[in-house]
């Protein structure tokens, strides 16, 4: 399919060809990039919301109250869930669209399961473009579910505008872990399973790690209990949520995240593709394969070779 | 760059019957044959069916049923998926399906029937081969 009918299909609000885009940017398809390029101009509209804690706390749950909630408020919404992909198979489970059946037949809920494909930090690597898609397909608001695994899930706070951390009530033991990585990131905690005996203790525990952060902050992440089976407590949750995008937007925050997204998107870019062109530059030259074995027999060392190979071979234009 | 493609594929159950034990023994297979395997869970309407494998991008369906409801259920989704347009999915059945419906279902567009006791390398190597990536 040609990009400019992938493209217009998804400004037109096709599903199938959002469902098309994102199968492309997860199969590092060329068309992809291409699109993702003509619809940057309609995108940064939607409030993205990451949902991150341990597996069993009730993330999709929690999405999928979150998503009725706001649907009675007019809103649309898109779902990017993660899953991890075996690394020894590259297969994956995807089985969080199962607590999301209530919204299967509403055209204004899109959901998409994504395994993470070896990538770490809790997403997948076609996590953002995926987001990025949806919000040009017109979504107002989009949840990222992560993997759930631990303590160096913060890639999500590079996406969302807003991190929501779940926890459960029990034993205190994952408390370290989210004192150890995830505690920095969130904008708001949840207590889910707020049926279960425990529920205060666990909202004064985080309270009280929260009190020991010696950072001032405009911003203190409230700690809220759900029941994300009963939907208790979710309005109230739907509430805090538009209330950190409010503080966003009149402090400040939103322009300064953007900026810094912009910056770091556009670094990694460069440095993606400045890789690439060394890469293929490189590649099966009879300089670079002598050079390696100079250095292997010790005639010359790779710290002068790669300032001299990356001068002869990245910045000069006759090659 | 192909070989950052992978086979996605839907595993539904559509009919109201409760037992999805099969279905999961089946997309477990999948996934360990390095597949992406969404799963919906238990009681799906045709209009779900379609409407998840619309948004995941499925190359394949993956229909258990065991409720003998299959002869209307099957053929409503092929319909639904050509309404939506989709005509490159590889739809396949697996669960209690008598001999004798076989010719009509895949008359109905369902590419392959898998009855109780089907090897599950069966199953992967015929997604595998038959699957528009
Ligand atoms: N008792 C209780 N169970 C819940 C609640 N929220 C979710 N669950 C259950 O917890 C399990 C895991 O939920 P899920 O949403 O899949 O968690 P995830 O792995 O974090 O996405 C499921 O069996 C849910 O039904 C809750 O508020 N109370
Ligand atoms: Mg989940």
């Amino acid at each position: 399919m040609p990009v400019t009918d992938l493209v217009n299909g998804v400004l037109s609000g096709k599903r199938r060809e959002l469902a098309r885009l994102i199968s492309l940017i997860e199969n590092d398809d060329g068309d992809a990039s291409e699109a993702l390029s003509q619809l940057y101009k309609h995108t940064g509209k939607a409030h993205i919301i990451g949902v991150t804690g341990p597996p069993g706390s009730g993330k999709s749950s929690l999405v999928t109250k979150l998503t009725a909630e706001f649907r009675k408020r007019k809103n649309t919404i898109g779902i990017v869930c993660v899953d991890p992909s075996s690394p020894f198979t590259g297969g994956a489970f995807l089985g969080d669209r199962i607590r999301m059946q209530e919204h299967y037949l509403d055209n204004e809920v899109y959901v998409r399961s994504m395994g993470t494909r070896g990538h770490l930090g809790g997403l997948a690597r076609a996590t953002s473009g995926a987001v990025r898609a949806i919000d040009a397909f017109g979504k107002d608001i989009i949840f990222v579910e992560t993997v759930g695994a631990g303590q160096s899930e913060v890639e999500v706070i590079d996406i969302a505008h807003t991190v929501i951390v779940t926890d459960v009530p029990g034993s205190g033991d994952d408390i370290q872990a989210i004192k150890a990585g995830i505690m920095e990131i969130a904008d708001i905690f949840v207590v889910n399973k707020m049926d279960i005996s425990g529920a205060d203790k666990k909202v004064t525990e985080i309270n009280t790690m929260l009190d020991l952060d010696p950072r001032e902050k405009a911003w203190r992440p409230p700690v809220m209990l759900t029941n994300s089976r009963s939907g208790e407590g979710v309005s109230e949750l739907a509430d805090k949520i538009l209330e950190h995008l409010q503080f966003l937007n009149e402090s400040g925050q939103m322009e300064q995240k953007g900026l810094k997204r912009s910056r770091d998107e556009l670094y990694e870019l460069m440095r993606y593709k400045l890789t690439q062109d060394l890469y293929q530059k490189l590649e099966g030259k009879p300089e670079y394969e002598a050079a390696i074995k100079k250095i292997a027999a010790r005639k010359e060392d790779p710290y002068s070779l790669a300032e001299r190979l990356i001068a002869e071979f990245l910045f000069s234009e006759s090659r | 760059m192909s070989s950052s493609k992978k086979i996605r594929v839907l595993v539904a159950k559509p009919g109201l019957d409760g037992h999805d034990r099969g279905a999961k023994i089946v997309a477990r297979a999948l996934r360990d044959a390095g597949m992406e395997v969404i799963y919906t869970g238990l009681r799906q309407t045709p209009e779900m069916v379609v409407s998840a494998a619309l948004d995941e991008g499925v190359h394949c369906i993956g229909l258990s049923i065991l409720s003998g409801a299959h002869n209307a259920l099957f053929p409503k989704i092929m319909e639904l998926l050509k309404e939506e347009g989709i005509d490159d999915v590889l739809v396949v059945g697996g669960g209690i399906i008598p001999e004798d419906d076989i010719s009509e279902l895949k008359k109905a567009g369902i590419s392959a029937i898998f009855g109780p006791g089907t090897p599950l390398d069966e199953i992967v190597e015929y997604i595998k081969a038959n699957v528009k990536l």
